[in-house]
């Protein structure tokens, strides 16, 4: 695949939370870490780097689907593997994968795996 | 105190990309430095200017500071709070800057006034410390004031709202640096000349300036989405940049509906970036455009700006309107779905609001669209004697699009020459000229 521009352009990077035991519950998180959070969302989007977030439903309520040949298998919910389990979503435009790291370290989490993961802006996605 | 251009160590396209193992701790650091140079200036630079009174001095301080960081992070390791340290840093040489200048006034002053400076350099430690949310809606409308010319205040709001080099902004431009870097210079001279104050207006004054603020990230915008020159059709990297200060400013002005209106308009033509190049850089015409390639998320975000814009009662203004007009292309699941006679109708608005000939020209192809290529060809007519249209490229572009409809293919195929010979964009000149074939081909096979 082929870059689309010569020039450098900025990038989408899809941040993953992977907040442990909450994503398998999805249980809303206690009032001053929600203050918090919503504080650093706030300023996110006043640096008009936030295009597009979600929080996930619990796990229980999701589905599987596994491709084998022809076959699906159609898995219910709650998953096990709780660690891996992504609990929310946030769309950012940076300009390099470094700005979403340092604005990634600001964030008021004491635990868990955030992911950043840039979106292949090429041709034909 | 350095003038001239900001360089950060920029690793070149060809580098692999990504913090690889083999870095070291100082690339490591100047990559960071990077990034949060990007995050901070504006916000830095902003409450820096309103502490000292003038653009030119607070981004020298900040600047400074940027120096201080890449001289000592690389071997102590980046802060974990680098805002406030690159913040706390340039405090104290404002703070250091301040004193110097009153203790030369003094000089020149009698005594007896000591007990109140005193005082006032105990302000100046709070008051940048204080957080004020206006501080970086202070800093767009004196970087957009109208003071300035036009590509002054381009150069000025890319440098200290986007945090771009001069470098990247002559790049954007194709202009040389020097040519940049003499614009923000004069520029800074001359707000600190007017005395231009750090303040958001109020009143009749925020709506005129307010307008200049508009004026000026859409002129980035259409920069990049139409390049006037050079050898590429777009360049996203300013379309992005303007989209982003768009963003940030509907964030800083919620309530005044045109900004919403602009962004939507933005967002909107951005979604439509990718499909707009063709395989080989050419140029592809919105109704040939491959609309699965268009972006739904900036779609959806350019709609729902819209959507804020209508409703704090804005669905009347210029940029509003356009927007309107660019959502009704983008709710045409394809190109022969598209509600031409509501076009037609919103260029009417527009046309009404802020006469143009662009904008008739526009309101000329909706027409053509909507109610035949005969009407639209007597209204391109009309405008042909309009002497700020002689040189304009998209005149006979239209026109010659017009007339070949019409079956006039030879009438086209001079139209559409004369349109390739008046455009400066490489890539656009090409497109004209293989219509200008096309048309040929026409004569002979009709």
């Amino acid at each position: 695949m082929r870059k689309l521009y010569q020039e450098e352009t900025e990038m989408r990077v899809l941040i993953l939370a992977k907040e442990g035991e909450q994503s398998a519950a999805a249980k809303p998180p206690a009032a001053d870490a929600m203050a918090a959070y919503q504080k650093f969302n706030e300023e996110l989007i006043k640096a008009g780097v936030v295009i597009g977030a979600g929080r996930l439903s619990p796990s229980a309520q999701g589905k599987r689907v596994r491709f084998d040949g022809k076959k699906r298998t159609v898995i219910d919910g709650p998953f096990a593997e709780s660690k891996e389990l992504v609990a929310g979503y946030w769309l950012w435009q940076v300009r390099s994968i470094d700005e979403a790291l340092e604005w990634l370290k600001r964030a008021p989490y004491d635990g868990g795996i955030f992911e950043i993961r840039e979106i292949s802006m090429s041709e034909g996605v | 105190m350095c003038e001239g251009a900001l360089v950060i160590d920029r690793r070149d396209g060809d580098a692999p990309e990504g913090p690889g193992r083999g870095e070291t701790a100082a690339t490591e650091a100047h990559r960071a430095i990077e990034a949060i140079w990007r995050i901070e200036s504006a916000r830095l630079i902003a409450r820096l200017a309103r502490v000292v009174g003038d653009i030119g001095t607070a981004e020298e301080l900040a600047q400074d500071a940027l120096v201080a960081a890449l001289e000592q992070w690389p071997a102590a390791g980046v802060p974990e709070r680098p805002g406030a340290w690159l913040m706390g840093t340039a405090k104290h040489r404002a703070i250091d800057l301040i004193r110097r200048r009153q203790a030369l006034e003094r000089r020149h002053e009698e005594l007896g006034r000591d007990v109140e400076r005193a005082q006032e350099g105990l302000d100046l430690d709070t008051a940048i410390d204080e957080e004020v949310g206006d501080d970086l809606l202070g800093l767009i409308f004196a970087a957009c004031h109208p003071v300035l010319s036009k590509d002054a205040r381009v150069a000025l709001t890319l440098r200290v709202l986007g945090g771009l080099t001069t470098e990247e902004i002559a790049r954007g431009f194709l202009v040389p640096v020097s040519t940049i870097a003499q614009r923000i210079v004069r520029a800074k001279r001359t707000l600190a000349e007017a005395h231009v104050r750090f303040e958001v207006p109020g009143g009749p004054e925020r709506v005129a300036r307010l307008a200049s603020v508009l004026e000026v990230i859409y002129l980035i915008f259409n920069e990049g989405y139409s390049a006037t020159a050079g050898e590429d059709w777009v360049r996203p990297a300013l379309c992005e940049e303007a989209l982003r200060l768009g963003r940030i400013l509907a964030e800083l002005a919620p309530t005044e509906p045109e900004v919403h209106g602009l962004v939507a308009l933005m967002e909107i033509h951005a979604s439509r970036l990718r499909a707009r190049v063709g395989p080989s850089g050419e140029p592809v015409l919105l109704l040939e455009q491959d609309r699965s390639n268009w972006d739904r998320l900036l779609i959806r975000r350019g709609l729902a700006a819209l959507e804020r814009a209508e409703r704090l009662g804005g669905a009347m203004g210029p940029y509003a309107l356009q927007a309107a007009i660019a959502a009704c292309h983008a709710r045409a699941a394809t190109a022969a779905e598209t509600d031409w006679p509501r076009i037609a109708a919103l260029y009417d608005a527009v046309a009404q609001l802020a006469p143009s000939p662009v904008v008739e020209l526009n309101r000329a192809v909706a027409v053509g669209m909507a109610f035949g290529p005969a009407a639209g060809l007597d209204l391109v007519d009309a405008l042909i004697p309009d002497p700020s249209l002689q040189a304009y490229h998209l005149l006979p572009a239209v026109r010659g699009d017009l007339l070949r409809k019409l079956g006039r293919s030879e009438e086209a195929r001079a139209e559409f020459e004369r349109a390739a010979s008046l455009t400066q964009n490489a890539r656009e000149r090409e497109l004209l000229q293989r219509r200008a074939a096309e048309c040929a081909a026409d004569g002979i096979v009709g």
